[in-house]
């Protein structure tokens, strides 16, 4: 016995709570009324990234999508589906995306999530180059060497509108005119895979799914700009994608895609891997060719770019690796195809890792000009536990939040940047009501502390005092003159640090003293933190009207500060108190009182 | 493979666009692909991976199974995930893979033909290379 058809039930949150369940038993009793229930298999899936149009019906093989079922639907599906062989047009989801922002013609697709990118990531195994190279892999450098000019490579990327996906946004194309128009004996290639901001790791998960395709990119731009040499500079943190990099790069010159005399044609480019040792600075391109060259890892001030003053001295190209992995496709799929995707400045897509108090976190991949609604509630299924959106941060510790007011902002470089944020790589944290503002901007001017370099006096002196001001609020010993010298430092800092860490470290702050500004001055006038994070203006007891004596939060208070028993109910001493909060925890009539 | 020219990578591209189209693999018609990549290993899938060798072997179906491995699909919440593709069943992923789960795709999907409830994913894109 075989099922010949499959119906999957979407048993995803969001689904689930508009009568999911129903449908699912509704599915299964018409079956067995209508006779056919061996012919067909009935089972709940997660979710389809789709909540807004939920819940969602796929059926299979036909690849029926339907959506907004109701139970009373079940019985029609049934019907004539799995008995008469027919789809139910009424239900069947009709693409009514805005016309502007996808226009993709020749794809029929009911998903949010669109792969460019990723698009081999998990389908190919990433040790096998044939598989590769079967999914039109080095197709665009077979194009290019056989039938383009640099001049060619370099006209499709500027109609193809492609912008750097490192965080800055500079057009690609202009870049590699820089450095072709420049005459030198060598010129550089380099990949940026050192994605050191906190939350992110599309750039690791690229290259461990699918590392030929930086590869194949790399070698395009080494034709177009007229090099011979690559580097990839990645954090030695990753070690897999570092192991298949390794593999995919050794498979390219066994078959004669790298080293001397590429596929017979007389051009010669080769990679190779350079590690890094884990500073956040070393992103940075300038202080990245530093560390490169063998030196202490520091930016320098630019001009001269790195396009037509780099590393050792020479032009050299620095992408980012999600860059890179748009390039192929862009050359196979035509640059025309690719500007139809994405937003009016911003074209194709963008990969953010979506983590954080959302359902579904993970790797997503949307068309520029998707709007945060819909990465964080129909592909991120909505916020754990049912919990209120607070705000995400996207850019990491050079960005900002962007609170629920801006949820359907289409996303692009500009959009961002005009709310306080911005792209960055792509690391995308979504808060929720337990999230402390005030904390969350320490968290990030401590990591800013860590990772400055110490080169300049903004930034070296200016994230320490940013931090410290911080520091007092979240102890509650701020003053309302504070918020006034955050803002201050920020501004300068902005103004004066030399590279990117320090011109971007105050942004997350600056963000969130703006959408924020009543919850820091709650911190500092009534010495309360709402949301419970910041322990010194947290003060916990036990409500004896609840409490009944079980002893539990005494048993698990690891400084022993809580005593009692059954007659006199149980009592914390807060002098001795840690405020580790496993009392709270452990009580199960919520007696323990935080406040 | 010795170094090719532009010619036989063309060709070798046909070849193997053949033999994935066939999703036939060295003449076996089921795979069963891992996700291997750093997000997918730290949730457990190397468990999973030689639980489904076991379990094939046990059903003496390493004639016909092939097992792969790949990157990360994106489903990083419901790691590991697994992939089936054979003849007969629509191709289905498999989230929050555990070990009793990567048997019981071995037993109920593979050998009996039916879905394993409760794990199943939906690929989150269209596949562009290959419209
Ligand atoms: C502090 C700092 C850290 C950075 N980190 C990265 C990084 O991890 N990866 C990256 O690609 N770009 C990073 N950048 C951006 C690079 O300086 C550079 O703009 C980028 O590599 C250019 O490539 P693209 O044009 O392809 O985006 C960072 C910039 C700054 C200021
Ligand atoms: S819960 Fe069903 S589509 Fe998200």
């Amino acid at each position: 016995m075989a099922y010949k058809n499959f119906i999957l039930v979407c048993g995803g949150t969001g689904c689930e709570s508009s009568r999911a369940d129903d449908i699912y038993k509704e599915l299964i009793a018409s079956a067995e009324a209508l006779g056919v229930k061996d012919d067909v298999q009935i089972v709940k899936t997660g979710c389809f990234g789709f909540c807004e149009k939920g819940p969602i019906v796929k059926v299979l093989p036909s690849e029926s999508f339907y959506v907004e079922v109701k139970p009373e639907d079940a019985r029609e599906i049934i019907a004539e589906q799995v008995v008469k062989g027919r789809e139910v047009a009424r239900l069947l989801y009709k693409d009514d995306r805005q016309k502007d922002r996808i226009k993709v013609e020749d794809i029929q697709f009911y998903q949010k999530q669109f792969r460019i990118v990723l698009r081999n990531c998990g389908v190919i195994n990433p040790e096998n180059i044939d598989e590769y190279i079967a999914r039109d892999g080095y197709a665009a450098l077979e194009k290019v060497l056989s039938s383009m000019k640099p001049d060619d490579v370099i006209e499709q990327l500027k109609i193809s509108g492609l912008r750097g996906r490192g965080g800055a946004g500079f057009p690609t194309w202009r870049k590699w005119m820089f450095s072709k128009g420049v005459q030198a004996d060598q010129k550089y290639v380099v990949c940026n895979a050192d994605e050191g901001d906190p939350g992110a790791y599309m750039d690791r998960s690229t290259i461990e799914g699918d590392p030929h395709s930086v590869i194949e990119a790399m070698t395009i731009c080494g034709y177009t700009v007229g090099s011979t040499k690559g580097f990839v500079y990645i954090r030695a943190e990753y070690p897999l994608a570092i192991e298949r990099l390794k593999i995919a790069l050794k498979q390219a010159r066994e078959y004669g895609l790298l080293g001397d005399n590429i596929l017979g044609t007389g051009f010669s480019f080769d990679i190779e891997i350079r590690l890094g040792a884990g500073a956040f600075v070393c992103g940075e391109e300038t202080a990245l060719l530093q560390s490169l060259e063998g030196n202490r890892g520091m930016p320098i001030p630019r001009p001269p770019f790195p396009a037509v003053k780099g590393l050792w001295g020479k032009p050299t190209i620095i992408n980012n690796v999600e860059t890179w992995a748009n390039i192929p496709v862009i050359i196979t799929k035509g640059a025309e195809w690719f500007a139809k995707i994405g937003t009016e400045t911003s074209k194709g897509t963008k990969v953010f890792a979506l983590t954080g108090k959302v359902n579904n976190s993970g790797l997503v991949e949307v068309p520029m000009g998707t709007t945060l609604r819909e990465i964080i509630f129909d592909i991120g299924g909505g916020i754990k536990g049912g919990k209120k959106f607070k705000g995400a941060q996207t850019g990491g510790p050079s960005g900002g939040i962007i609170t629920a007011e801006f949820l359907d902002t289409p996303i692009d470089y500009e959009s961002l940047t005009s709310l306080g944020s911005m792209m960055g790589s792509g690391g995308l944290i979504v808060m929720d009501e337990d999230d402390c503002m005030v904390d969350v901007s320490r968290f990030y001017m401590e990591f800013c502390v860590d990772e400055s370099c110490g080169k300049c006096s903004p930034c070296r002196i200016g994230t320490n005092q940013m931090h410290a001001l911080l520091v007092k609020i979240t102890k509650g010993q701020g003053t309302l003159d504070d918020l006034d010298k955050l803002e201050k430092i920020g501004l300068a800092m902005k103004k004066a640090a030399l590279c990117g860490l320090g011109q971007t470290a105050p942004n997350p702050t600056l963000a969130s003293i703006k959408r924020f500004r009543d919850e820091y001055v709650e911190h500092i006038v009534d010495r309360k933190c709402r949301a419970g994070k910041c322990k010194d203006l947290v003060v916990y007891s036990i409500d004896k009207s609840k409490c009944i004596g079980c002893g539990l939060c005494a048993r698990k208070c690891p400084v022993n500060c809580i005593t009692g028993d059954k007659t006199q109910k149980f009592t914390i001493d807060a002098s001795k108190c840690i405020k580790c909060g496993e009392c709270f925890k452990a009580c199960k009539f919520s007696a323990v009182v935080k406040k | 493979m010795a170094k090719m020219t532009l010619e036989q990578l063309r060709k070798l591209r046909e070849e193997k666009k053949g033999d994935m189209q066939k999703r036939d693999v060295e003449g076996k018609s089921i795979q069963i692909i891992v996700g291997m990549g750093t997000c997918g290993i730290a949730a457990g899938a190397k468990q999973s991976f030689d639980e489904i060798v076991k379990a094939i072997d046990e059903n003496k179906l390493s004639g016909d199974v092939i097992i792969r491995q790949t990157g990360c699909m994106g489903l990083c919440h419901v790691e590991p995930t697994v992939e089936v593709v054979m003849p007969g069943m629509p191709a289905t992923i498999y989230g929050r893979v555990d070990a009793a789960t990567a048997r019981d795709i071995v037993v109920k999907h593979v050998v009996g033909k039916t879905l394993v409830e409760n794990h199943i994913y939906d690929r989150p894109a269209v596949d562009i290379v290959k419209k």
